[in-house]
């Protein structure tokens, strides 16, 4: 059942991939969705049927054991438990949705079906990553998503900045995976095994039933580079941070969004870079036991999601904003398994696949409805021409922002809550990461507020200086490509370059409506049990429980059972006064940026922010100065210019020149004559025959 | 007594095979090539390989030699074809050659341990009978002997195509 | 009763002649010739380590020998005749060909 899940999306990827050249639209977008559409039945009904009813909340399914090579052994496995099962859910809904929105987004395509194929192999790959029992399979469907995501990013292969952003995100990723590997190598030779948890049947150990044993390491920097668990987590978290845009690799996802805007959705904001969250999460029995690389993951979580979010603030291409967001997004869910509270960050990465996707498929459907424009300096007023757009974005916007009884509240309150009264970093740190938090949330909803104000409030700006591209506002800027994509998408562009903006088709529209009611209500399923007073179960952190361990059951020493380790953290939370304040005062901090981006952006929608944001904080320059220059100056200089010129090729050319020597001298041995070679044979058996006598 | 036989035997062999090396005819080399080999079958059956001794008869000596006659009889090659050699030197590197095989041969026998044959306790089910082989190929054998039909098969085609007329 | 060195002796000495003959021999049959006398050289090696061990799997496999030594005789044969159709000789020695 598990093993329909993932190879459904890889049996369409191999249809469309050999056949979609002579298959139409119709029919590559029937075979997409519906290879999709099955994972996701079948999802739905494992979770139900099988997972449900499972006293230990763990199903495998062994299909076969793929590599055994001594004391190493990795089989191609699957575990479907809470964390996956959550995570398959979200995924197989979200992509169906997009997968239909794309029909419609990417009509008239010449690379209809490579698209698709493109996008079925990344579901393969991602449910891969997802379901994997072992964590060498994992890196299978991790290095399976990144790779994807290079073919989709760079999708419009024929545009310069789509391959530069391709070959960016890709290296970028390489650098974390690296630290991935590494991590995995090094978990391997300390506990002997790589699987997550101990299957008798198949006779394998876990490496996390291994960590629970383990003595939680103490908070010092020198545990960085001791090598035991604080190094392995922090080797793990280094591919997180590569996969979930953290800093400092968080640089490719902005530039990223030269793929289509699906492509944007699925896999740059609710699926791909949500990973590394899972990573992490799944890897919680490790992380517990190292609260150096907890208060490591909870700083860079922290520290990206203010920066990320500080730059959204600042950008004018609509899909950069909405990417800046995410890479913000994604560091509040680092924050949430830095503290210690591992189910908050999935709750957050759940909500956060609705109605981010909600927010970029809304941003495909203004793209599309302005003929392929994303300057949002030429929008404005939009709410008139895309109502249905308008509506569903709008939902996407408030839960983004926090607005109480939307998702997004309930699951960043959580996080913001969890982290004030985090038992796991020593005070005052809890405090100035709440601090942080809220002022990312501040921020969080003044820069969505602009974007909505810039694209649907206001005055309509499109009309201004037509749509040939040129900037006639007279800002005195000089655009640089990288923050306004070029416009035109598709072989048929020129047609779409008249008349005003229109609400997008049917296709389009049906998932922005079905996410919208997800992101308003995807977060009941965890409302905070202090809000509720317990009336409504918070039936995420209930239900992950079997799946993550709990830092209080680390502290208290190697406890194994992490399954059964008592209530999480509400020893310390016991008082519900403290969640009230907070709660009230994190609905406060989101109702007052979203009236003040109001009433600021509809005054000024023109307004430039401080050219210090506008340009991303010169990070990609400082990269380049301090990085790509260097590496190429030592490329071009040392190895090509000394080892590869003289070293490799010389050694290349001696070969070939001793080859060519050797074979003018052998060249009369070759007479044409059979006898001669008979002759020969019989010489070389003789000296065969003779070694072994004498031998 | 049975080391005469053998003896007889072997003089027999070798001196048909002698026989091959001296004649210039090749119709007289195939035939004294068939005493070799029916002297070989007999030193089968000293063997107690009797099935194999009956085949090599029947096949070699029969089907296969008789096919080499047909070809010498078939292409009737002319007496007065020029002899070129061109290639002298090779008449004089056989005899080293020949003797270090056979030195190398001997040095090899000298170690060989002196056993005598198994006593036969079943002399119908026997090692060399044709039930032995027989149970042997159609039991633990049955691939390799499936695949020389396939070899086989190879063979009959490619014979037809390589001695087929291409012009007709 | 014969000792099993002299079987093996005499698988030798027919093997030397053999390979002298596909030596010294120009006419191409005459070389073929010598080849199966090369392989029921070894047929009787074979033979005689079946028959003193008692192990069926020699003899098995000199019928095995017997099998390809056919089918080379087809396709070698058939070689030779259209040799001899192109080159009106068997003499190896015209046919030097067998290079680049």
């Amino acid at each position: 059942m598990l093993a329909t899940i993932i190879l459904a999306p890889l049996v369409g990827a191999a249809i469309l991939g050999m056949f979609g050249r002579r298959m139409g639209e119709r029919a590559i977008a029937l075979v997409a969705c519906s290879a999709v559409g099955v994972s996701a039945i079948t999802s739905f009904v494992a979770f139900f049927t099988r997972l449900l009813p499972d006293a230990d909340r763990r199903v495998h399914e062994y299909l076969f054991t793929w590599i055994n090579v001594g004391s190493f052994r990795s089989d191609f496995a699957f575990l479907l438990d809470p964390l996956s099962g959550i995570y398959i859910l979200f995924i197989t809904f979200v992509a169906f949705w997009i997968h239909v929105f794309a029909t419609g987004y990417m009509h008239g395509d010449k690379g209809y079906w490579r698209f698709f194929a493109y996008l079925n192999l990344f579901m393969f790959s991602m449910l891969t990553l997802i379901l994997a029992d072992n964590f060498l399979l994992m890196f299978v469907g991790w290095e399976g998503v990144g790779l994807c995501s290079y073919l989709l990013i760079g999708y419009y292969y024929d545009r310069d900045y789509a391959g530069d952003a391709a070959k960016k995100a890709f290296i970028v990723n390489r650098i974390g995976d690296f630290g991935f590997a590494i991590g995995l190598m090094l978990l391997f030779l300390k506990c002997g095994t790589i699987f997550y948890f101990s299957n008798e049947p198949q006779g394998v150990r876990g490496a996390f039933d291994w960590a629970m044993a383990q003595a939680t390491e103490p908070l010092a920097a020198s545990m960085i580079f001791a090598g035991g668990l604080t190094t392995v987590a922090l080797l793990l978290f280094v591919g997180a941070t590569g996969k979930s845009a953290q800093i400092p690799l968080y640089v490719w996802l902005p530039d990223a969004m030269a793929g289509p805007t699906p492509v944007s959705a699925l896999i740059h904001a609710a699926t791909m870079v949500t990973a590394g969250i899972y990573l992490v999460s799944r890897a919680s029995s490790i992380f517990v036991h190292a609260p150096t690389a907890m208060l490591i993951v909870a700083s860079i979580g922290a520290a990206t999601a203010i920066f990320a979010a500080t730059i959204g603030l600042a950008q004018w291409d609509i899909k950069k904003v909405l990417a800046y967001s995410t890479v913000s997004q994604l560091g509040y869910m680092f924050l949430a398994c830095g503290v210690g509270a591992f189910s908050a960050g999935i709750f957050h990465v759940f909500t956060h696949a609705f109605f981010k996707a909600l927010l970029f498929l809304g941003a495909g459907s203004v793209i599309v409805g302005m003929h392929h424009e994303q300057d949002m300096r030429k929008m404005g007023g939009l709410k008139k021409y895309m109502p249905l757009t308008f509506l569903t974005m709008a939902v996407g916007w408030l839960a983004i922002s926090g607005v109480p009884l939307l998702s997004g509240f309930f699951s960043k309150d959580e996080i913001l809550y969890r982290s004030f009264t985090s038992g796991v970093l020593p005070e005052p740190l809890p405090k100035i990461l709440w601090a942080i938090g809220a002022v990312t949330a501040f921020i969080t909803a003044i820069y969505m507020t602009r974007l909505m104000a810039l694209t649907f409030f206001g005055k309509e700006r499109f009309a201004e200086g037509g749509h040939a591209g040129a900037a006639s506002h007279g800002h005195g800027r000089d655009e640089s490509h990288q923050s306004v994509t070029p416009p035109g998408v598709g072989p048929d562009e020129h047609e779409h370059h008249s008349g005003p903006p229109r609400e997008s088709p049917k296709s389009m529209v049906l998932p922005l409506m079905v996410l919208a009611f997800g992101a308003a209500f995807a977060g009941y399923l965890g409302v905070p049990e202090g809000l509720s007073g317990g009336a409504i179960p918070n039936y995420i952190e209930h239900f992950l429980e079997p799946s993550i361990a709990h830092p209080a059951a680390a502290a208290h020493g190697a406890d194994a059972s992490h399954a059964t380790a008592g209530e999480p953290a509400h020893a310390a939370g016991a008082d519900h006064t403290t969640e009230w304040v907070l709660t009230a005062l994190s609905s406060v901090i989101a109702l007052l940026g979203i009236g003040l981006g109001y009433v600021w952006f509809q005054r000024k929608p023109l307004w430039e922010p401080p050219r210090l944001l506008e340009e991303k904080y010169y990070v990609d320059e400082v990269y380049d100065a301090a990085l790509v220059r260097p590496i190429k100056i030592g490329s071009a200089k040392v190895l090509w210019k000394v080892i590869d010129v003289r070293i490799i090729d010389g050694a290349v050319n001696a070969a070939g020149y001793t080859a060519s020597l050797l074979g003018s001298a052998m060249r009369y041995m070759q007479s044409g004559f059979a006898r001669s070679y008979v002759a020969m044979v019989v010489f070389g058996a003789l000296l065969l025959i003779g070694y072994f006598v004498i031998r | 007594m049975e080391k005469a036989i053998f003896i007889i035997l072997a003089a027999v062999a070798v001196a048909s095979a002698l026989n091959i090396l001296l004649q210039r005819n090749p119709l007289y080399g195939a035939l004294s090539l068939i005493g070799t080999l029916a002297a070989l079958s007999a030193l089968f059956v000293t063997l107690r390989a009797h099935f194999i001794a009956a085949i090599q008869i029947v096949v070699y000596a029969g089907a296969i030699m008789v096919l080499f006659i047909f070809v010498i009889m078939l292409l009737n090659i002319p007496k007065d074809q020029p002899q070129v050699d061109k290639q002298k030197g090779l008449r004089y590197l056989a005899i080293p050659f020949a003797g270090l095989l056979i030195a190398e041969a001997f040095y090899v026998i000298r170690s060989v341990r002196p056993i005598s044959m198994p006593p036969v306790l079943d002399a119908d089910r026997a090692v060399g009978t044709t039930w032995s082989i027989g149970t042997g190929l159609f039991t633990s054998y049955l691939l390799p002997f499936e695949v020389t039909s396939v070899l086989i098969l190879m063979a009959v085609v490619g014979a037809m195509v390589l001695a087929k007329r291409e012009n007709d | 009763m014969v000792p099993l060195s002299w079987y093996l002796g005499l698988s030798a000495l027919l093997f030397t002649i053999g390979a002298v003959g596909v030596f010294i021999k120009r006419n191409a049959i005459s070389i073929f010739l010598c080849i199966e006398l090369m392989l029921n050289a070894a047929n009787l090696t074979l033979v005689a380590f079946s028959g003193f061990f008692g192990d069926l799997g020699g003899q098995l496999f000199v019928f095995i020998v017997m099998t390809v030594a056919a089918a080379e005789a087809a396709v070698g044969l058939a070689i030779i005749i259209s040799i001899f159709r192109n080159r009106e000789s068997l003499n190896v020695d015209d046919v030097d060909a067998l290079k680049l």
